[in-house]
């Protein structure tokens, strides 16, 4: 089967001013290679600063690249001029962890809805509104919510309508970069199960970017484990989990919260 | 053993019946706590868990006369060494706060300010609390930062908080609240914005400085995860009331109340079991818990509740002792 994102080699460094005052390069990616297949579901787990969220807005086309290429159905978009990643944007949807952050508290769940159609200029008025409703069908909401502005919706609500707008305009791939982080423990079981629920009936492709091991298992295909900018180890979740080759995953590992756990880990001070 | 085996200690904090409630400019004053009793032993860490909206955050605020300015305490008592803060002039509270019970937020980049070194900000709260001369606010801020950084003690209370990890900025927050020797910390979701791996950490710190300084902990947090192996007595809050309560491990392991069975049943258990686990669905929790979904009468998870009886929606169950350290409000338990 052809991948539908093949990463290769991919670099990029951030220029960071040295409290000396010179300017230092910072390597966010350190030359990262990985494939996802159409329809499956790819992890990236690393600790905070290992490059995750460096590595979503890459892929999205939100961040050029130092060096690589991510080849998208075959196009490499790292070449693409601006025009041209703009028509692409589309097929690459971004879900952030707070879903507070990226709604325009300001309008009301319909316009928020519709906004990537006025953007991309399909549609007439009245379409528009239809497809918001068989939209929030499709995640679960209620049609009540549609004069609600965000900040009176619930977190779990708030993050089904992040994904429902990311919905909008059919996408083939979907990077969730932290998308269940800030959810309750229960509403992360929901969600979780709406994205496998979409993945299925949508043939959805997503790139599931985490910290939450557990998680990352339950929902993925593979897991690659970033550390320092590079994926260190990658391969099929039982794999990983039983059978860690790398000492960053086994640290990993190692760090899940377990309820079965009896006994904090010693400190090393 | 843990605290909890004494049966006639004392607590330290002790909070009766606590009736909070906020008032918005459109209709009625809403509930966020609607009768909680909790109390707090010497030199144990309590769990408080509790999904957004079931008034933990305000059992923490509250504990500390920090409520928002909409938000009202409406009944009970917080007795706190021999006296009710609920009572207390704001004097007296300014020099508790910070000085007998500290706090600890959520989001360290929030809590500290950004354009002060971190050594400066832990002394001035030393500082607020009397001044015993300038050599020696320098010398027992040194002190706190050695004991919550292992090394490079120096370094790092120069440094501004951009400088800092988050791990280590939620340090630094531990040092502020560790200066003036508390004998309470109420931390609020403190390892929430961290990795796993630097959650493990700082839990491993507070354990630590339990042993060390004898403190008592009341620590809030939405994971069950985080409060195994690490919290003494957990306490399950929903809806603003207290569902389920008792000794960590028999909670965890042997949980009663339905909505914290369904609760831990929610969580992925991926390392615990093997094979067919993309085609099996987390079993959720149908609905949710948001003040407008919450019944008037009866239990408050009665509309979510897998085991509801038709007694539940009456009226409201009481806590009931399923064991000599745990309780339950459901009516299931009751004789």
């Amino acid at each position: 089967m052809q991948p539908l994102l093949r990463v290769e080699n991919l670099v990029k460094r951030y220029a960071k001013r040295s409290l000396a005052g010179t300017w230092e390069e910072l390597s966010a990616l350190d030359g990262l290679s990985f494939v996802i297949l159409p329809e499956t579901t790819l992890a990236v787990v690393g600790e905070s600063g290992s490059g995750k969220s460096t590595l979503a807005l890459c892929v999205a086309c939100l961040e050029y690249p130092t060096s690589g290429s991510i080849w998208f159905e075959g196009r490499d978009v790292v070449k693409l001029v601006e025009d041209e990643r703009r028509r692409l944007r589309p097929h690459i949807q971004l879900i952030y962890q707070d879903p507070a952050a990226s709604l325009n508290p300001r309008w009301n769940t319909l316009e928020i809805l519709i906004e990537p159609f006025v953007l991309q200029h399909k549609f007439e008025r009245e379409e528009m509104k239809q497809r918001a409703y068989s939209l929030l069908e499709r995640v679960g909401l209620s049609l009540e919510i549609l004069p609600r502005s965000p900040v009176e919706l619930s977190g779990g609500q708030r993050q089904r309508l992040a994904i429902a707008r990311a919905l909008a305009l059919e996408p083939k791939l979907l990077i969730l970069d932290e998308a269940l982080s800030a959810l309750d423990c229960s509403v992360q079981a929901q969600i979780a199960n709406l994205l496998m629920e979409l993945q299925s009936s949508l043939g959805m492709t997503y790139l599931f970017i985490t910290h939450d091991l557990a998680m990352a298992a339950h929902l993925a295909d593979e897991i690659a484990v970033m550390n320092r900018g590079r994926i260190v180890e990658q391969g099929p979740v039982e794999e990983i989990l039983h059978q860690p080759q790398n000492e960053t995953t086994r640290q990993l590992l190692a760090a899940v919260p377990r309820m079965t756990r009896t006994a904090l880990p010693a400190l090393e001070q | 053993m843990g605290p909890t085996r004494g049966r006639i200690m004392v607590s330290v904090l002790e909070i009766q019946d606590l009736h909070v409630s906020y008032r918005w400019r459109e209709g009625v004053p809403r509930p966020a706590l609607a009768g909680v009793s909790v109390s707090l032993l010497p030199g144990e860490i309590l769990g408080v868990l509790g999904e957004s909206g079931s008034g933990k955050s305000t059992l923490a605020a509250a504990a500390v006369r920090l409520l928002p300015p909409n938000g009202h305490v409406t009944g009970g008592a917080i007795l706190f060494e021999g006296r009710d803060l609920l009572r207390s002039k704001p004097e007296e509270l300014r020099q508790i706060r910070g000085a007998r019970i500290a706090l600890i937020f959520q989001e360290p980049s929030l809590a500290l300010h950004p354009t002060m070194r971190a050594g400066e900000q832990v002394r001035q709260v030393l500082a607020a609390h009397g001044s015993p001369g300038k050599r020696a606010l320098n010398e027992r801020t040194r002190q706190v930062f050695a004991a919550v950084f292992p090394e490079e003690v120096d370094r790092l209370s120069q440094s501004y908080p951009h400088q800092l990890s988050g791990g280590q900025r939620q340090r630094v927050l531990i040092a502020q609240a560790i200066a003036c020797r508390p004998c309470v910390i109420i931390a609020d979701e403190p390892t929430a914005s961290l990795d796993s791996a630097t959650q493990m950490e700082i839990l491993g710190l507070f354990r630590t400085l339990r042993e060390k300084l004898g403190l008592a902990m009341i620590f809030i947090t939405h994971n069950p995860a985080l409060l195994a192996g690490f919290a003494d007595r957990v306490l399950v809050l929903y809806g603003g009331r207290v569902v389920e309560w008792g000794p960590a491990a028999t909670v965890l392991a042997s949980p009663r109340h339905p909505y914290t069975k369904a609760l831990f049943q929610s969580i992925p258990q991926s390392f615990e079991e093997s094979g067919n686990r993309r085609e099996t669905k987390l079993p959720a929790i149908a609905g949710d818990s948001s003040p407008s979904s919450l019944p008037r009468e009866g239990c408050c998870f009665e509309p979510r509740c897998a085991e509801r009886m038709a007694i539940c929606r009456g009226r409201e169950p009481a806590l009931v002792s399923v064991s000599e350290t745990h309780k339950v409000s459901c009516y299931k338990y009751e004789a």
